[in-house]
């Protein structure tokens, strides 16, 4: 690949065999468009997303299976197939330089494009399967025969034990130290003598994946290296910026504006608040109705989300000022204040419209003394989130909301949190708190609607029943 | 004055589960601070530890790592209910004269982590992880209090020439496993002091296991159906047993027979029998047993092998519904007598275990070595206590004929058991390990110089 990595002489790994699984052991000599190199990196960044989702939410292997392929199909495709191999190898790399740069970041990466790998090397034939070990260079030879007569007994004793016996005359062993094969070694799925698990041809799948991963650990701290050394200054202007921001990427719609319920006004707000606000920003909303202040984190993340939400610029102002006149008076809040409101609105400055924060973006954000902004989940003390959480009528859920708390899955215990206040379940998880938002008022308009026909049961049935159904609907 | 209050500040940190409890009366067990200072002072293998711990890297080869054993954490309980952690050493000199400062009454041992445990704070700035463990020895726990719904002789704490072969019998099927199966030849068997058994791997490969391959491992070893704590449910599905099972069930099933089946009379009561009965799928298998064995009297001598044929006649020889009564045929077994292992104390390398040759406060007896080919010897019962061996040093007055005090005790035997049959060729092993892999090193950058 042009923009990053060492050069290789040939381009990458011709394909003898036509697998469509490459193993990313070097940098591809590709040219590629700055372009490309973004677009690629996100719609695999969408993958991993996808398939972390699942693992945290504790799916199984027969569902990650499903969702990896499915996945993979929604978002690797290009129109132009033979483009589709150096769309998987150009994101793949781009994804390595984001996530190479901390610690938590290289973990991540690596669980999920191990996973990644894990389920797409079950899909390829047996023959791209050996061509793909061939290329790991795995030491390891086939259990002769003399050996494989003298442990035939055991070996078919394994296999019956796993319900897939043994068809003798095609099926190849390889013996590798028991280390490299866990989760064989966990299931009893392999014979093991004397410290080597005798390993069967359609087994291999655990042994690549472990050679995949330890290739992949290795090549991340060295292109960290590379990225501080050299990468990170000779490309600041081109490559580091969009790396950058990939990492903290969001990457579901932006908020910027609302679009289905459009237009809230200031008398509603504080209804709303209390029915559709996510943790984070009831919380901001609490403390300026207190404090008749906010310090500049709280400002923008509130007032950003509170323009998602369709607060327009004249009742932003308007409610803003009302508190905050309270505390420093109108004139100040006109001289100082009322300036970057109109500039989260795009009215002033640069005139960009500012969108409103995601959820990573709250979550890894750093909350002075004083100040109020962040996720609650991730900033706020043990014994302060459990309160704010009563107080919310989250109920015997707390438990469970703690403890994705302190496995440190944020946005899973909002999406519980969501789910014990509305009673429903939110299936795409939270990401974004104008989503909790929009999810929130959708459902409670649901029922109100359903409260209504409740009362006026003598409305034509039909009529009734057809949203009654819709409403019920949200409400399961 | 329990120790329970210390085991709070220890931060939920993984402790042997073979907690103290220091009661008042212990003196008259045997067992207090004075008895222990002389004990540390003239029979604990300060040396003999050291040694071990090092793993050949005291050593003067220049493949040697001089910062090893400075780099394995101890950690101390103390008599007044202090918990020490993270203690590390750098010289068999500093170990030994802080053991006999402290007198601990509990000497525990931790992995060898990335940098000094002791100065863990300075790198935590560092930031990045650079305090990890590293290297530790594969460990297993089993507890005889995890087999109580198995044993009728005792229950909790207590132990009995009845139910200790149960912990022989565990010895067995997983010291034969790790040998044969993981291809382990450095293994150490302890006495816990009470009421189990510890066992310490040491080989080289099983040092560097990550925490995965721990877990690995210790699923090997696992029966049981569903969550590590429903131990009852023994489930050995499939068509075909796997050799270890196999093997395993060639062990445990004579022990079942000839032993167990008589020194527990499981079949002695409705009540033990209504158990057993539990474990057959069958409900008519199971009704027709029931109705013999009520109507039958249970005077009999033989009564527990008469029962057990019967239902071994039911399950194996009558083919109703042929492989799934077999297979449950070993599970009643299994589900007897198959090791209960603490898992946990397995799966992660930072748990702690408590040092052989510690003495337990409540009994007073010392965690001596268990020689696994002889197991069936050894009696918890007999096991030198801290007064009699302070006894036995004061009988023979004060020679100098003998090297080691501990010659002139019954604890002579259990440090030479573990000099020549453990340490020594552990650190041959090491010895060689230790040069293969310079010699290697050579080699490469040899070559890389030619080229
Ligand atoms: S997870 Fe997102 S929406 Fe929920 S509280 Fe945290 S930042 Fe707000
Ligand atoms: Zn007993």
């Amino acid at each position: 690949m042009e923009v990053i990595g060492p050069k290789k002489k040939t381009p990458f790994p011709s394909e003898s065999v036509s697998n469509t699984l490459p193993v990313y052991r070097s940098a591809p000599q590709l040219e590629v468009r700055l372009e490309d190199f973004e677009l690629y990196a996100i719609d695999r960044l969408r993958v991993l997303k996808g398939i972390s989702d699942g693992l945290s939410r504790g799916k199984k292997y027969q569902e990650m299976e499903r969702l990896v392929s499915e996945l993979w199909r929604k978002n690797m495709g290009h129109q132009n197939p033979s483009e589709m191999m150096n769309k998987d190898i150009i994101s793949h790399f781009v994804l390595r330089l984001v996530h190479c740069r901390t610690e938590d970041l290289r973990k991540w990466f690596l669980s999920n494009e191990t996973t990644l790998f894990r389920h797409r090397f079950k899909l390829e034939t047996l023959d791209a399967q050996r061509a793909i070990m061939a290329e790991f260079d795995l030491p390891y030879k086939a259990v002769n025969n003399a050996e494989f007569v003298s442990v035939k007994d055991n070996l078919s004793n394994v296999a019956r034990s796993i319900s897939q016996p043994l068809h003798s005359a095609e099926t190849i062993f390889f013996k590798v130290p028991f280390e490299e094969v866990p989760e064989l070694v966990a299931g009893r799925r392999v014979f093991i003598h004397k410290g080597y698990a005798y390993v069967a041809m359609n087994q291999v799948g655990s042994l690549v994946v472990t050679q995949f991963r330890s290739h992949l650990s290795k090549a991340l701290v060295l292109t960290n290296r590379k990225w501080t050394s050299t990468i990170r200054e000779q490309e600041k202007d081109r490559l580091t910026p969009i790396v950058e921001a990939l990492s903290t990427s969001y990457l579901g719609p932006d908020y910027s504006q609302s679009k289905e319920f459009s237009e809230i006004s200031i008398k509603d707000i504080d209804q709303v608040a209390n029915s559709s606000f996510p943790l984070c920003m009831r919380h901001l909303f609490e403390k300026l109705r207190e404090d008749h202040h906010l310090k500049h984190g709280g400002r923008m993340q509130l007032g950003l989300f509170l323009k998602g939400v369709g607060l327009r610029l004249e009742d932003a102002l308007a409610f803003w000022k009302a508190e905050f006149s309270r505390k420093v008076g109108a004139e100040r809040f006109d001289k100082e204040y009322a300036y970057s409101i109109r500039h989260n609105y795009g009215k002033e400055g640069k005139r960009t419209d500012y969108t409103p924060y995601s959820c990573q973006k709250i979550i890894s954000s750093t909350p002075g003394v004083g100040d109020h902004h962040g996720c609650p989940y991730r900033h706020f003390s043990e014994e302060n989130l459990r309160a704010a959480l009563c107080k919310m009528g989250v109920g015997d859920k707390i438990q469970e909301v703690m403890g994705k708390v302190r496995d440190r899955h944020y946005q899973l215990a909002c999406t519980l949190t969501f789910e014990a206040v509305h009673g429903t379940s939110c299936d795409a998880g939270i990401n974004h708190p104008n989503q909790y938002f929009t999810e929130s008022q959708k459902i409670m308009q649901s029922k109100v609607f359903l409260a209504v026909l409740v009362q006026d049961n003598n409305a034509i049935s039909t009529h009734v029943d057809n949203i009654a159904n819709y409403a019920v609907m949200w409400l399961l | 004055m329990t120790i329970e209050e210390i085991s709070k500040g220890r931060d939920g940190m993984d402790v042997d589960g073979d907690e103290i409890e220091i009661k008042q009366g212990i003196v008259e067990l045997g067992f207090n601070a004075d008895y222990l200072k002389l004990y540390y002072g003239k029979l604990f293998p300060h040396a003999e530890m050291f040694k071990w711990m090092s793993y050949g890297n005291d050593g003067k080869h220049p493949a040697c790592d001089q910062s090893y054993f400075g780099r394995r954490e101890f950690s101390f309980t103390l008599e007044n209910d202090i918990y020490l952690r993270f203690q590390s050493f750098n010289s068999a000199a500093a170990l030994e004269n802080s053991i006999k400062e402290k007198c601990p009454f509990k000497i525990d041992i931790g992995p060898v982590y990335s940098v000094d445990p002791a100065k863990r704070h300075a790198y935590a700035q560092a930031g990045d992880n650079v305090f990890t463990p590293v290297e530790r020895e594969l460990i297993f726990d089993i507890d005889i209090t995890d087999y109580d719904d198995v044993r009728y002789c005792c229950s909790g704490a207590d132990v009995c020439s009845e139910c200790w072969p149960l912990m022989t019998i565990a010895i067995k099927v997983i010291d034969t496993s790790l040998r044969d199966d993981f291809g382990f030849n450095h293994i150490l068997w302890v006495y816990s002091g009470r009421r189990g058994v510890h066992c310490w791997v040491c080989d080289g490969r099983a040092r560097r296991l990550t925490n995965e391959q721990r877990a690995a491992v210790t699923d090997y070893f696992r029966v049981y159906k569903g969550n590590d704590n429903s131990q009852k449910k023994v489930s050995l599905m499939g068509p075909s047993l796997h050799p270890f099972l196999v093997r395993s069930s060639e062990i445990l099933t004579p022990f079942f027979e000839e032993k167990l089946l008589h020194s527990q009379n499981l079949f002695g009561s409705e009540e033990r029998f209504e158990k057993i009965l539990e474990l057959i799928p069958d409900e008519s298998t199971a009704a027709e047993l029931r109705g013999k064995w009520l109507r039958s009297s249970t005077s009999r001598e033989d009564l527990n092998a008469v029962r057990w044929e019967q239902l071994k006649h039911c399950l194996l020889v009558r083919k109703t519904k042929a492989h799934g009564l077999r297979r449950c045929f070993e599970e009643i077994v299994f589900s007897y007598a198959y090791p209960r292992l603490d898992l946990e104390v397995s799966k992660h390398m930072n748990h702690l275990l408590k040092a052989p040759f510690c003495v337990h406060p409540k009994t007073g007896r010392v965690c001596v070595p268990i020689d696994p080919d002889r197991c069936e010897e050894f009696d918890p019962t007999t096991v030198p206590t801290l007064s009699t061996l302070l006894e036995e040093l004061n009988r023979e007055g004060s020679r100098d004929d003998t090297e080691n005090e501990w010659d002139r005790t019954s604890l002579g035997k259990s440090i030479s058991y573990f000099r020549s049959s453990f340490l020594q060729p552990l650190l041959k092993s090491c010895k060689e390990e230790m040069e293969n892999s310079h010699n290697a090193k050579v080699q490469q950058s040899k070559n890389s110089l030619s080229w």
